[in-house]
């Protein structure tokens, strides 16, 4: 079952569409949002509140980029990978990850405080190399930007 | 040179709000269009405009819109949709757009809406642009307050509102079929065509998808005319372009610029040149799945049909710099990685193919590559091309590559010779 909370959020965003499976994709969000990520149960509760099988909803669930199936650590990390932060160096911002953190991609730091995982380009190429932390883009990545980042994020 | 879209845009990209937009002469598009012009005069007036579409594929607005079946007899609700996916790496002009003048954005659409009648609007925007998703609410509730939006818009009879979708994160959400199932909440695979869209489109009604760039260009158009449209451009083409690069040059950024505005100007002029230590050697034109552009075309004027011929295509029109300390190879393994990922998966040969491509690229860079790799990969070139897979995400996949493998092919070549890549130090140490 959804929470009040949840039915509340998604109850907020039915008058847009005129379907119920339309919201599937908020459904998903609302969810992550309170639990953190996207269990199976929570994949069944979101299915029954919208009237689909839960594999409907998992082939949705599965497509997205910021949809997470696994759990994930407090702060989600996505650093850009794509080409324009390629090429002024995201792979130096990766080692530093990987010697300051000890992760790469896909993994979480043991105290499940970091997560870090690529992202397809941020759309703040004129300030590359980019990630985007919580709601918040930050540009001209550089190892010491980085640390300072890390040390704000408890 | 005239620069409408940009403007009245801020230094800090603080949001110019309703009061401020109404300044500059905001929504005086829409009352002259609600008062004077028939919803089919709109269309008329954007087709001899001769606007192209600014997400990629230059597709005429005017004609696009024509489309949808008028009258009372066509199918209901219609739905007027704008893509603001922009997930094309190296693009970043929607968002600029957006951040800076969202009610320019949305008195665009509320005009395309008229002009198809549609009831519904939806603006679709990629998950990433949180401050956007911020601004665009704000500008909704404003919007629907001043009764810019809702029933009867500025006492015309004319009822439309507009919903924003946030998405969760794919690239192909912004072709716009896939955007449609996205919309409905389906798995966001593309759809066939025919039928189109304008005909059937979001849960099966008449839809229009037009990305924020075109969008934008609406209320200046239906305020100016179409002539004064067509004016802006110095050939054949229409209007403004909002340009960018990326890259190792001294002054990355967006500019909007007339349509044609040569190349060279765009990399030595607006984007500082190349930076101190780094030679320029090509350029992706308009994002990821372009053909490469080399020195040979630094006066070819970036228009849709220039670039064409050129053999590569204007795409987004922001660029994607590649000097002389970056490996071309590396390069084009980073845009087939992210090609690989970002599949749908729906299709067989893009699904398996681009991975494949993937690591050849990576056993090159690696120095494990073979003699017949660089047949095998331009075969793959060849085998997800044009009308090859569902949908036109492969064909601009193997974009970049096909044309690397013709102007970097001597690359290629001592990667195999040399058993690695020969740019020990690019890109990540070349950091000066
Ligand atoms: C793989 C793929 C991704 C696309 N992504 C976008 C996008 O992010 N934004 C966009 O406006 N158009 C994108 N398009 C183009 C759209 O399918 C569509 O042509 C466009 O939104 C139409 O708007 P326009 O005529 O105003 O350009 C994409 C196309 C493909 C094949
Ligand atoms: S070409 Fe690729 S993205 Fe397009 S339908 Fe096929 S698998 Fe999906």
């Amino acid at each position: 079952m959804l929470s009040p909370a949840e039915q509340a959020a998604l109850d907020a965003e039915l008058p847009h569409y005129p379907a119920r499976r339309a919201l599937c994709i908020e459904a998903l969000k609302i969810v992550q949002h309170h639990r953190g990520w996207i269990s199976d149960e929570a994949l069944r509760d979101v299915a029954l509140a919208l009237g689909m099988t839960p594999h409907e909803v998992d082939s949705v669930a599965t497509f997205y980029n910021l949809l997470y199936r696994r759990p994930v650590g407090r702060h989600v990390l996505h650093l850009c990978d794509s080409v324009s932060c390629w090429v002024m160096g995201c792979d130096g911002i990766c080692d530093h990850f990987r010697n300051r953190l000890g992760i790469s991609f896909g993994e979480t730091t043991p105290d499940g405080r970091f997560t870090l995982l690529p992202i397809p380009c941020l759309g703040d190429c004129d300030h590359a190399p980019s990630l985007m932390a919580g709601n918040r883009i930050h540009g001209n990545l550089t190892p010491e930007k980085l640390d300072r980042l890390l040390d704000e994020l408890d | 040179m005239a620069r409408p879209l940009t403007e009245h845009i801020r230094h800090d990209r603080t949001p110019l709000d309703l009061p401020a937009y109404e300044r500059t002469g905001g929504y005086q598009a829409l009352r002259k269009a609600l008062a004077e012009h028939a919803p089919a005069d709109v269309t008329e007036i954007v087709k001899s405009s001769r606007l192209q579409g600014r997400g990629g594929a230059g597709f005429f607005t005017g004609m696009k819109w024509s489309f949808v079946p008028m009258g009372p007899d066509a199918p209901r609700p219609k739905y007027f949709i704008c893509n603001a996916d922009e997930m094309e790496p190296g693009t970043f002009k929607d968002r600029y757009l957006m951040e800076g003048n969202p009610h320019q954005l949305l008195e665009g659409m509320i005009l395309g809406a008229y002009a198809i009648e549609a009831e519904t609007g939806y603006l679709f925007l990629r998950a990433e642009y949180h401050r956007c998703a911020e601004i665009l609410a704000q500008a909704l509730a404003d919007a629907r307050r001043a009764g810019y939006l809702g029933i009867n818009i500025l006492g015309s009879g004319f009822d439309h509102d507009i919903h924003l979708h946030t998405s969760a994160g794919r690239y192909i959400c912004g072709e716009e079929t896939a955007l449609l199932n996205a919309l409905e909440g389906r798995r966001a695979i593309p759809r066939a065509k025919p039928p189109f869209p304008p005909v059937v489109g979001l849960f099966g009604k008449p839809t229009i998808v037009n990305n924020v760039e075109t969008l934008c260009n609406i209320p200046h158009i239906i305020r100016n005319g179409a002539d004064w449209f067509r004016s802006l451009a110095p050939g054949e083409e229409a209007g403004t372009k909002l340009y960018g690069a990326s890259g190792r040059v001294n002054l990355p950024g967006l500019w909007e610029l007339p349509l044609g505005t040569p190349l060279r100007e765009i990399i030595e002029g607006h984007a500082g040149g190349m930076q101190k230590g780094h030679r320029f050697r090509g350029v992706i034109p308009g994002g990821a799945s372009t053909d490469f552009l080399v020195e040979e075309h630094l006066e070819l004027p970036l228009d849709f049909k220039s670039v064409a011929q050129a053999g590569s295509r204007l795409g987004t029109g922001t660029m994607i710099v590649l000097d002389d300390r970056t490996c071309p190879v590396g390069m084009v393994l980073n845009l087939e990685r992210f090609f690989a990922r970002e599949s749908c998966g729906w299709c067989t040969p893009c699904r398996d193919g681009l991975p494949w491509v993937e690591k050849i690229l990576q056993a090159i860079e690696n120095g494990h590559g073979r003699e017949d790799d660089l047949d095998l990969l331009r075969h793959h070139a060849r085998m997800l091309g044009p009308g090859r897979t569902f949908c036109a995400f492969a064909p601009g996949a193997v974009e970049p590559l096909q044309s690397a493998l013709k102007y970097f092919e001597d690359d290629f070549r001592r990667h195999l010779q040399g058993r690695g890549c020969p740019y020990r130090h690019s890109p990540a140490a070349a950091t000066a």
